[in-house]
């Protein structure tokens, strides 16, 4: 024998087979390009709240999602969505002021941006018990913030208007092209977190979660993977809220780091269920429809306490959300 | 702005008396995080609904928030016994605390603060008992009642709680909870009903605390968020399951906010709890007074 014996992953081999889910990526993409072609071919026909409401659970479809994948597929909650949502929101405020580049570039800055910040956060406190990473992230939210309540050229505490450009193209209204970008981005972030989940690194990811002690000793290599989920995660949750200057158009502190956003970004994916892809996407638009009909029919405070008592009835009734309802009825069938 | 010896003094000693109230609103969290395992996000709620039984025992029934104190922190042991049965049942039974427990303290965190808020609204209330309204001045420093009987009344509490872990029988039992589970039931001790009464202290100083945050200053129903990084930047800082760690703790962060408030602008003071907590983390996980 030559050599020792190498512990941890040895390249080309995997860990399990895995079945690469071909059909349901493509179901995927038909789904977004679906939605698109009913965005555009719709136009100016029906009223443009509609719009920004789906561009709205859309978002919450990238949050969630990427929430998901740190907190569903390798247990370690986020408390600070809010504020990787922030960071993409300023990266496209600070980019604009500077560059005045397109919404798709700032798009892909804002990724880069909360990504390398996912990156450092889960760098500082991954090496710890997996309740410090909790902590750390709503630390980190409140440091962002006052960071940003102190930073005059994104407009400080007096926050800032941003000015949305001409309509290009083909499309009728801002909020039409929007919707259409948001699509697009909720179709990314559902097919990473579908890869991640079909992959060596889900399996990895789902080993940690279980007992990560175990996972460690057999060769799982924790760290790396997790450091994988953060900034992954991070990333995405900055890319969702990169539009959000132009979706509402004037932009401060306190509506961003808004703590709705970092409880939705939770109970979205516990309700819909942390185990599978879709079930964020259930969440999201199972509670945010409902906040949409409640905001307007009632209060905006209703929607909100609705959505913490939502979260808990479910946590209590549904630990596993709809996802873990519908595998024990699948189960269940005769 | 320059440095004056007077104002130095006067922000330390601001900073030593506003650490002692941290440590009474962070000693509970010692308790429920660091002893018992439980991530209790929703401490500084429970501080919250403390401030707001205050203001509504004084202006609407009337009652001294120093009588009235008594009253609602024996309510809070009690409420705070159910909630830690009703969260073992459904969480630490099913050993699902890690995330869903994690959540459901976010999720009870959120309801606490939006019920404040659909109850009392969003305007800062306070309490104006006319025996807070004069200051103490001893030569160039000076000190507001409003601040220095809170300052004894957590330290008193503080004092209680210490010699409560350390002398009684159940006390000892809730110090042995958080390391050997197991000793505790060799010993003839319930581990639950240990946990339960420790959970029901930590509630009950939570209550204790929001009554005495109420009397210092005004308070509106998501001030609790602040206190979210300072409880869980002491606890840690301060050795986690340790309350003298604890006062340590509580001291320094307040000696350091006050100095930011006085020398770098007070927009700036909440981010010296939570980047201290970062720092701690990253630097020296294990606090000050840990092992």
């Amino acid at each position: 024998m030559s050599g020792p014996i190498a512990l941890g992953p040895v390249s080309g081999s995997r860990p399990m087979a895995i079945r690469r889910p071909y059909w349901t990526a493509c179901s995927i993409v038909l789904g977004v390009l679906a939605l698109m072609a009913a965005a555009i071919l719709l136009g100016s026909r029906i009223s443009e709240y509609y719009y920004l409401a789906t561009y709205t659970i859309l978002q919450f479809v990238v949050l969630g999602t990427a929430w998901n994948i740190l907190g569903g597929y390798a247990g370690y909650v986020n408390f600070g969505a809010a504020g990787f949502f922030a960071i993409g929101c300023y990266t496209t405020i600070a980019f604009t002021k500077l560059l005045q580049l397109p919404l798709i570039a700032d798009v892909l800055l804002a990724a880069v941006m909360s990504g390398l910040v996912g990156l450092a956060t889960g760098y500082v406190t991954l090496r710890l018990r997996g309740v410090f990473f909790s902590i750390a992230t709503l630390a980190f939210a409140i440091v962002l913030q006052t960071i940003i309540v102190n930073w005059r050229f994104v407009g400080g505490s007096r926050g800032v208007y941003v000015i949305r450009p001409d309509v290009a193209y083909f499309f009728s209204s801002y909020a039409q092209f929007l919707l259409v970008l948001m699509t697009g981005l909720a179709g990314v972030a559902v097919l990473a977190a579908l890869a991640v989940e079909k992959s060596w690194i889900g399996a990895g990811l789902a080993a940690i979660r279980d007992d990560e002690t175990a996972a460690e000793t057999s060769g799982v290599p924790s760290l790396r993977l997790k450091l994988i989920a953060t900034t992954l995660s991070g990333s995405l949750m900055g890319v969702a809220g990169a539009p959000f200057p132009y979706y509402i158009t004037y932009v401060d502190p306190s509506s961003v780091f808004n703590l709705t956003i970092s409880v939705n970004a939770i109970a979205m994916p516990l309700v819909g269920g942390t185990g599978a892809w879709w079930g964020p996407i259930v969440g999201a638009v199972l509670l945010g429809s409902a906040q949409q009909i409640l905001t307007v029919t009632i209060s905006s405070a209703a929607n909100v306490l609705f959505v913490g008592l939502l979260l808990v009835l479910f946590l209590i009734v549904a630990p596993r959300g709809v996802v873990g309802l519908v595998r024990d009825w699948r189960r269940g069938r005769p | 702005m320059n440095v004056t010896f007077d104002l130095l003094v006067n922000a330390i000693v601001s900073g030593v008396i506003l650490g002692g109230f941290y440590a009474a609103a962070a000693s509970g969290l010692t308790i429920a995080f660091g002893m018992l395992d439980i991530v209790n996000i929703a401490h500084p709620a429970f501080i919250m609904v403390g401030s707001f039984l205050a203001y509504f025992g004084w202006n609407v029934l009337g009652i001294d928030p120093f009588i009235s104190m008594a009253a609602f922190s024996a309510a809070g042991f009690v409420f705070g016994r159910a909630f830690y049965r009703a969260y073992h049942w459904f969480f630490e039974r099913r050993g699902d605390e890690a995330v869903q427990g994690l959540a459901f303290f976010f999720g009870i965190l959120f309801i606490v603060e939006v019920a404040l808020v659909l109850i009392f609204g969003v305007d800062y209330r306070f309490i104006d008992a006319p025996y807070l309204g004069p200051t103490l001045s001893l030569g160039f420093v000076v000190v507001p009642w409003r601040m220095l009987i809170p300052f004894l009344v957590a330290l008193a509490m503080l004092g209680m709680m210490h010699s409560y872990l350390a002398r009684t029988f159940t006390g000892r039992t809730i110090l042995a909870v958080s390391q050997d589970v197991e000793a505790v039931r060799l010993v003839g001790a319930d581990p639950i009903r240990s946990k339960e009464i420790a959970f029901g202290i930590a509630t009950a100083s939570a209550i204790l605390a929001g009554v005495l945050l109420i009397i210092i200053q005004p308070v509106e129903p998501s001030v609790g968020r602040e206190f979210i990084g300072r409880t869980f930047a002491i606890c840690v800082l301060g050795g986690m399951s340790s309350l003298p760690g604890t006062l340590l703790a509580s001291l320094l962060l307040g000696v350091a906010e006050a100095l930011t408030a006085t020398f770098v602008g007070p927009s700036w003071s909440p981010a010296v709890s939570f980047g201290l907590l970062l720092l701690t983390l990253a630097v020296r996980p294990a606090g000050i007074l840990g092992r």
